[in-house]
């Protein structure tokens, strides 16, 4: 009876955070959707939500949803053969691992795209070396393809520590066991470590997915600003054109694409959801 | 034989992801060093902007900003965050999920999208400037402390709380002196997975920021036209190696590698 009790009076621990949650997470979206819903001339319209089907916003949205997709395979891509390398050599635990991905964070995300602007360059370091080598140079320079090297490696490191630390969590008993009934290295890797890793796999594609699709500033730096993503758009709508409306309707639509696509990666449980991020 | 290849194949694949990752870092702490203001020329070995970065006002005021920033906006959002999953953790079912359903939220959402919303509420209430972007940061922030304070609350044996209670220790004493210590680990990494974001955010800062107020990140966009100030170059190399240090001494430390670790993964996973 008193344990009940003590529990009821704790929950009002949590008001300051209930008071935030609604005066800076549901007002905020209240106010965007009724920002997305007003027309031009003020009352209720539809327009600006459908403004995403218009054609070069549409163009913008499917060239980000190229960008998301091919960023998010080919996380996973390099992903795995890495997690089965630092496994090969042992390194299955070792906070060398996170370390060597934590450290570049430090550096300003901006100035590393800027810096990649330089390596990608037409005169740039890359090119450089592939003449030094005798090769064809690579004109890369405000290319999708610059985009892509550009948001693989911001968020190359959000898919592969989530999949490390399902692997790392494999009982290596497990794998012995399959090595002693005859299974080839391959086979481990198809009937157990690559099962087992879903739940990995899956946070990793949440957390690169997403902020793929919605980046501006990759775009704008390492596309030379004639690459458009949605994020491109709806910036400008709020920078340069000033149109609110317009690019409130888009962020409306937006969300509501990420919000459904999420819904085919995440199951419907919240706990579930908070501990995948994590 | 065959697992010799194996070995040397690992081996060179990490090399080359290591190469991949660090190779624009390489080329940053290269032209703070370098002896001319264009990008693309190498005009020699120098530390004048090391030398000149303490003078530049407005790169200061940039980062003290960024430092004030980071670390009201993660001290505010680790105590509401704190007290937040405490209470939480007491509701029923259903509420409970609500709540977590709703500290989610910033975290799914496309930072464009977090952002903007948090402009448009502002301006009806606020100027734009130092404030909004505190409000917007301990926003984004809160969650991160809830999510990480919340498996430990899960952990903790609330009998010893009770226990205190019995033994007369009056409510706050008691939170002090026996909840908080259980809860200390999920409470340190929290702050600075906080911290850590609020450094690295631009988005949501350039969205609810005023004229006038930047942090690093917004002040070296705005550069991005006319060009970097070397000075810029040399601020994020000692911003590197401080880190790298931090890092390297938190790792080392004896007897702290487990707990650190522990942060590092829950850093990385966020």
């Amino acid at each position: 009876m008193k344990k009940t009790k003590t529990m009821n009076r704790r929950t009002l621990l949590a008001s300051p955070y209930i008071v935030w949650v609604i005066g800076f997470t549901v007002i905020p979206l209240g106010v965007i959707f009724k920002y997305a819903l007003t027309g031009q001339e003020g009352g209720f319209s539809l327009e600006n939500i459908g403004a995403i089907f218009d054609p070069i916003h549409f163009k913008a949205m499917l060239f980000s949803l190229e960008i998301a997709l091919g960023c998010t395979l080919l996380c996973i891509l390099l992903s795995y053969p890495l997690v089965m390398a630092l496994k090969a050599l042992n390194m299955g635990r070792q906070s060398f691992v996170m370390f060597i991905w934590i450290l570049p964070m430090w550096m300003n995300f901006i100035l590393r795209l800027l810096a990649w602007q330089m390596i990608l360059s037409n005169n740039g370091i890359l090119n450089f070396l592939l003449t030094k080598l005798g090769l064809e140079a690579l004109p890369l320079a405000n290319t999708g393809a610059a985009v892509m090297i550009g948001v693989v490696y911001d968020y190359l490191p959000y898919m592969v520590l989530p999949i490390f630390n399902a692997v790392a969590e494999i009982d290596e008993d497990i794998i012995e066991a399959a090595k002693d009934l005859g299974a080839n290295g391959f086979t481990v890797f198809r009937r157990i470590i690559f099962p087992l890793s879903i739940p990995g796999l899956l946070s990793g594609i949440v957390m690169v997915f997403v902020p793929s699709m919605t980046s501006f500033v990759i775009s704008d730096i390492l596309g030379g600003g004639k690459l458009q993503l949605i994020g491109n758009v709806i910036e400008q709508e709020f920078t340069k054109s000033s149109n609110w409306n317009l690019g409130s309707g888009l962020s409306v639509s937006l969300m509501i694409f990420v919000l459904l696509s999420m819904a085919f990666t995440t199951k419907n449980d919240v706990e579930g959801k908070g501990s995948a991020i994590w | 034989m065959v697992e010799k290849l194996k070995i040397f194949l690992s081996r060179f694949y990490i090399a080359f992801i290591i190469l991949f990752l660090y190779a624009p870092i390489l080329v940053l702490v290269m032209l703070s060093f370098n002896n001319s203001r264009s990008r693309v020329t190498w005009g020699g070995f120098t530390l004048d902007w090391y030398r000149k970065l303490f003078s530049n006002g407005q790169i200061m005021e940039a980062l003290a900003t960024t430092l004030v920033l980071a670390f009201a906006s993660a001290l505010f959002a680790t105590v509401i965050g704190v007290l937040g999953a405490l209470g939480i953790h007491a509701m029923r079912r259903k509420n409970y999920q609500m709540m977590m359903v709703f500290t989610n939220i910033p975290l799914l959402n496309a930072d464009i999208v977090t952002g903007i919303a948090l402009m448009l509420w502002f301006v009806h209430f606020i100027p734009l400037g130092f404030g909004s972007v505190l409000l917007a940061h301990m926003t984004f922030n809160i969650p991160y402390v809830i999510l990480s304070v919340m498996p430990r609350i899960r952990q903790m044996n609330l009998s010893v709380y009770e226990a205190a209670r019995d033994l007369g220790a009056n409510a706050v004493y008691a939170f002090f002196k026996v909840m908080l210590p259980q809860l200390a680990s999920g409470i340190i990494s929290g702050f600075f997975m906080a911290f850590t974001m609020s450094m690295d955010d631009f988005v949501i800062t350039y969205f609810t920021k005023g004229p006038g107020v930047n942090t690093l990140s917004t002040m070296i966009y705005g550069e991005i036209r006319k060009g970097i100030k070397p000075e810029m170059y040399a601020l994020s190399t000692i911003i590197f190696v401080v880190a790298l240090l931090v890092l390297l001494a938190g790792n080392y430390r004896p007897g702290k590698k487990q707990k650190n670790q522990e942060l590092l993964e829950k850093e990385m996973r966020r």
